[in-house]
């Protein structure tokens, strides 16, 4: 069994890293994971399986990671701090660790008036960077959150999430040195689509002296169609379209909008290749897995670095 | 203050409806303020009672009386007079007044007329807003008199989520973002400083750690 995180690995080599966000279906069949893992396996460093992204219940995050895993890749269990308290939440990580799951994004997630359980009770016992810190202590002090001592300390490498995009702008960079200061090994950004505004980002970051004391990874989507490109821009919060992508999705014929979508991605993954402080792309191709290796073998990231 | 809405007039006629003769109890500390429980909305949740009840031939005796608060023993007193003489009372108070009253009589049936909501401030005429959980551990301090735990949808303490755009809060567009309240205030005063340290995980045993709170104090007992 592989017992240390392979996203750790290439990072800390000095690779270009390459991530993909795995999401879990709405029912209890172990194929479909498995199936999407198999489309994934060599052609990214790991995998982050979603927790119920946007509140809308589907097969949990860490089953799907044992799957993954089980698969022969180096999963990120996504945790958000929605559906549990801390006591769930620090069982989990002890679980996820047990199971040889060795990354973790620590996420607040979706309000759960978003979801398809808008009647729930949202927990937010703690909220994502008290995760982060959570995490760090259990992995390094051994402790759990009150200074409890563990028998043995679970193996995480901590990862959390940045949306440069969101405001307030300025504040943003700064967030991101809190979560670093909390315990953030690397981030993986919002989905990047305006980039002359994320290399502003980018420069406040590097003048914050962050750009070596976390691994960034920046966030990609390929667009499906100007249509949802649209719909993002106007309903996804904290999602930045410019005007110029939307157009572009708009100027190609319907039936080659994929075809657009996809190489705005390789040009974006190419692009965040050359900004100085960037350590990686996270590839989030929502419910269109199958289309990851394409965009990382035409952004010149194939094949990935053995490790 | 705590603010509360009157239940729809269905909800109140189906648990009076085994009913003759009612006390329509009002309160006159917080939910008149919030023109709920008040003087004036008992004598309207009344009215409309009795004409419902000419309306379908139902014959129903109504007194209205409005305490000053009914959240404190001396004043639930003064129902001790009348309350033999009628079979429900319809509280128009919080949920604390119809405990209260319910624990001075015990053999009383007492039914809510109110849905108790939040704690909250008078923000202009007609328009009220939540901004206190009464956690039992205040943080406001820190943050610039605005509270993430009331007012940030996911109540975090450690800055904005990703879903804040034009100082907005992604669940519900019409509310501002607490955190950029908190984080232009703090700018403005001169202490983003106080956001620098991680805040550590919030003691909720102070808002639900053992049931219900209570507060004793010696000094106030003789």
């Amino acid at each position: 069994m592989m017992t240390e995180s392979r996203l750790k690995k290439v990072l800390h080599t000095g690779n270009f890293a390459v991530t993909a966000e795995c999401g879990p279906p709405k029912g209890a069949d172990p194929e479909v994971v498995k199936s999407k893992g198999k489309v994934l396996k060599g052609y990214v460093d790991s995998a982050n399986v979603t927790d119920n992204q946007t509140g809308v219940v589907r097969l949990c995050s860490l089953s799907a990671c044992a799957l993954l895993k089980a698969e022969g890749l180096d999963p990120v269990l996504q945790m958000v701090t929605r559906d549990r308290n801390r006591i769930a939440l620090q069982s989990d990580i002890l679980g996820a660790s047990a199971l040889g799951i060795r990354n973790i994004l620590c996420l607040s997630g979706d309000h759960q008036s978003f979801g398809n359980q808008p009647q729930a009770k949202g927990v937010f016992d703690i909220d994502s960077i008290q995760l982060i810190q959570a995490v760090r202590n259990m992995r390094d002090a051994g402790e759990i959150i009150g200074g409890e001592k563990l028998s043995s300390p679970p193996q995480m490498f901590i990862g959390a999430a940045a949306n440069p995009f969101a405001d307030p702008f300025k504040y943003r960079a700064a967030r991101l040195a809190t979560k670093v200061e909390a315990g953030a090994e690397f981030i993986q950004t919002q989905c990047i689509f305006n980039l002359k505004l994320f290399r502003e980002w980018m420069g406040l970051i590097r003048d914050l002296g962050m750009a070596n004391k976390v691994f960034i990874l920046g966030g990609i989507t390929p667009l499906k169609s100007a249509r949802m490109a649209e719909y993002m821009a106007k309903q996804v919060a904290g999602m930045d379209i410019p005007e110029e992508i939307i157009n572009r999705m708009k100027s190609a014929p319907s039936k080659e909008q994929r075809e657009e979508g996809i190489k705005i991605a390789v040009e974006t993954a190419q692009a965040l290749r050359e900004i100085q402080g960037v350590h990686g792309v996270h590839i989030m191709a929502i419910e269109w897995e199958e289309v990851v290796p394409r965009i990382v073998q035409e952004a010149g990231l194939y094949p990935r670095p053995q490790a | 203050m705590i603010t509360a809405e009157r239940k729809p007039i269905s909800e109140i006629k189906e648990m009076l409806l085994p009913y003759k003769k009612i006390l329509v109890v009002g309160c006159g500390s917080c939910v008149a303020e919030c023109a709920a429980g008040g003087e004036k909305e008992v004598g309207l949740l009344s009215s409309a009672l009795r004409m419902d009840a000419k309306v379908s031939g139902k014959e129903i005796e109504i007194k209205e009386l409005t305490l000053d608060r009914q959240c404190v023993y001396e004043f639930i007193d003064r129902l001790s007079d009348v309350i033999g003489q009628y079979d429900v009372i319809l509280s128009l108070a919080c949920g604390a007044g119809v405990q209260a009253v319910a624990e001075v009589f015990p053999r009383v049936h007492i039914f809510p007329a109110l849905n108790t909501t939040f704690l909250g401030e008078t923000k202009e005429a007609g328009l009220w807003v939540e901004n206190c959980r009464g956690c039992g551990d205040c943080k406001l301090g820190v943050f610039a008199a605005v509270c993430p735990v009331t007012r940030c949808a996911k109540g975090l303490f450690n800055g904005p989520c990703g879903g804040s755009r034009t100082e907005r809060c992604e669940v519900d567009p019409e509310v501002p973002c607490a955190w950029q309240l908190i984080v232009s205030r703090l700018e403005d005063m001169g202490r983003l400083d106080l956001l620098k340290k991680v805040q550590p995980p919030a003691d909720w045993s102070k808002q639900q750690g053992k049931g219900p709170r209570k507060i004793k104090r010696e000094d106030q007992r003789t």
